[in-house]
């Protein structure tokens, strides 16, 4: 997916906030709901969001990005919000990291059940992470961010961008094994069954 | 493990995040090895999987349509009365213009300090202050490394009546920044510190403590950095903790 959104000087003339804007509504207020867990919240942070960034669109930096800049705002308003503070002060301080972590995976034919995996099943799980994996996941996965929107979003540094995410990935391919198992017995129970029958 | 080096940068690689030269040493590896391509695909099974379950929630017609409200241009009045309204404004303006003008600076100026006042008290009043618990300086800095953009140094403390509790992250506007909390007998004094490009606001280069909604602040520029110490300790603990790490960063 491909979002035009480095804004030059003549598109901020010609642009008015609105047709920038509005076309991340639905994405933002996506990510709005993973993160607070509740619709009510959600609306509250993309209302608060839209009105911050509306205020401080004359700020915005000619050639910066856009996505990148409203992710920001939305995710700033979050973190400051009563929820926000509730989930960052629960983050314990030892999840830090100093550069990429990127352990190998010998866990291939379990993640090869992930097709087959259920959809509640996988956003439950990605529902338990913690608020800095699950944000950065479905920065990466789902608005198909590259590293460096990323980067400017959470303003954190590539290298962390990347130690996180490995870290976000492999929390949840622990969590998901448990209920990939179950799910594997299961199927192979009723196979028995109705080899029996 | 023939393949481990390969495999640490799988994830980047399925991401499009290696350089073209190693993408291109990639897919080649990639074609000609059934443990790394069974990998891949299995990461890539996993990515499309989050993908689909990512796009979970969608908001109302009526809030978007709230929203669209809320920022939409305000209709612009027609000439005519636009004219006849500024040249009935004009006079108005021009009589007020520089009791307005002083009126404007001070109001900007004290929701300005206010903003850093109202990150001092929520910071005092939660349930947990600091995120980063020590009153070593060489564990507190070190905690913020990755966390904003920009370094700073703290002050050392020794034979000062200062100790130092802890830090934390912050944002004044969208801006991050670092957020340290210091004690002097028994007030609470917080050190906020942001990049002053990053800042919207345009502070006075003034170090002084002044008086604003009944806390000392003091603020000064170093560095390319914005620094405000605010407390309803004295005037002359802010200015003193202020110099203390000025002198420390100069």
């Amino acid at each position: 997916m491909f979002y035009p959104m480095d804004v030059s000087g003549a598109d901020l003339q010609s642009d008015s906030f609105e047709e920038l804007a509005m076309p991340l509504f639905d994405q933002l207020y996506n990510f709005a709901h993973w993160l607070t867990r509740n619709r009510e919240e959600a609306e509250d942070l993309v209302q608060e969001t839209y009105a911050k960034a509306l205020k401080g669109f004359a700020s915005f930096r000619l050639g910066s990005n856009f996505r990148a800049w409203m992710y920001r705002i939305l995710r700033n308003a979050f973190l400051t919000s009563r929820t926000g503070l509730k989930v960052t002060m629960t983050v314990p301080l030892d999840t830090e990291e100093d550069g990429p972590e990127l352990a190998v995976e010998r866990d291939t034919p379990e993640t090869l059940l992930f097709e087959r995996m259920n959809q509640e099943v996988l956003q439950s799980a990605i529902d338990d992470l913690p608020v800095y994996s699950r944000e950065i996941l479905l920065l990466c996965e789902v608005e198909e961010m590259s590293y460096q929107e990323i980067s400017e979003t959470l303003s954190v540094p590539i290298g962390t961008v990347m130690s996180r995410l490995s870290r976000a990935r492999r929390t949840l391919r622990d969590r998901l094994r448990p209920r990939l198992q179950e799910e594997t017995t299961t199927v192979a129970m009723a196979r028995e069954r109705n080899h029996g029958l | 493990m023939v393949c481990e080096s390969w495999k640490t940068k799988l994830d980047i690689y399925l991401d499009g995040e290696v350089a073209e030269k190693e993408m291109r040493n990639f897919d080649a590896h990639v074609r000609n090895c059934p443990s790394c391509a069974a990998d891949a695909l299995a990461r890539v099974q996993m990515k499309r999987s989050i993908q689909a379950a990512g796009k979970r929630f969608a908001p109302t017609s009526d809030f978007r349509r709230r929203v669209r409200m809320s920022i939409a241009p305000k209709p612009r009045s027609s000439f005519g009365l636009t004219w006849t309204l500024a040249a009935a404004l004009s006079l108005v303006l021009a009589a007020s213009s520089l009791s307005a003008y002083f009126g404007i600076e001070r109001s900007h100026g004290a929701q300005a300090y206010s903003e850093i006042a109202d990150l001092h008290v929520a910071a005092l009043a939660s349930s947990s202050q600091v995120d980063v618990v020590s009153t070593d300086r060489h564990t507190v800095k070190p905690w913020f490394q990755g966390k904003i953009p920009f370094a700073f140094d703290l002050p050392e403390l020794q034979n000062s009546e200062f100790s130092l509790l802890g830090g934390r992250m912050t944002y004044l506007g969208q801006a991050p920044g670092a957020h340290l909390i210091y004690a002097v007998r028994k007030h609470e004094i917080s050190v906020l510190i942001f990049q002053e490009s990053a800042l919207v606001e345009r502070w006075g280069n003034n170090s002084a403590a002044r008086k604003e909604l009944s806390f000392n602040v003091a603020t000064w520029r170093q560095g390319g950095l914005r620094y405000f110490v605010i407390g309803d300790a004295s005037a002359t603990d802010i200015n003193n903790l202020a110099k203390l790490f000025e002198t420390t960063s100069s």
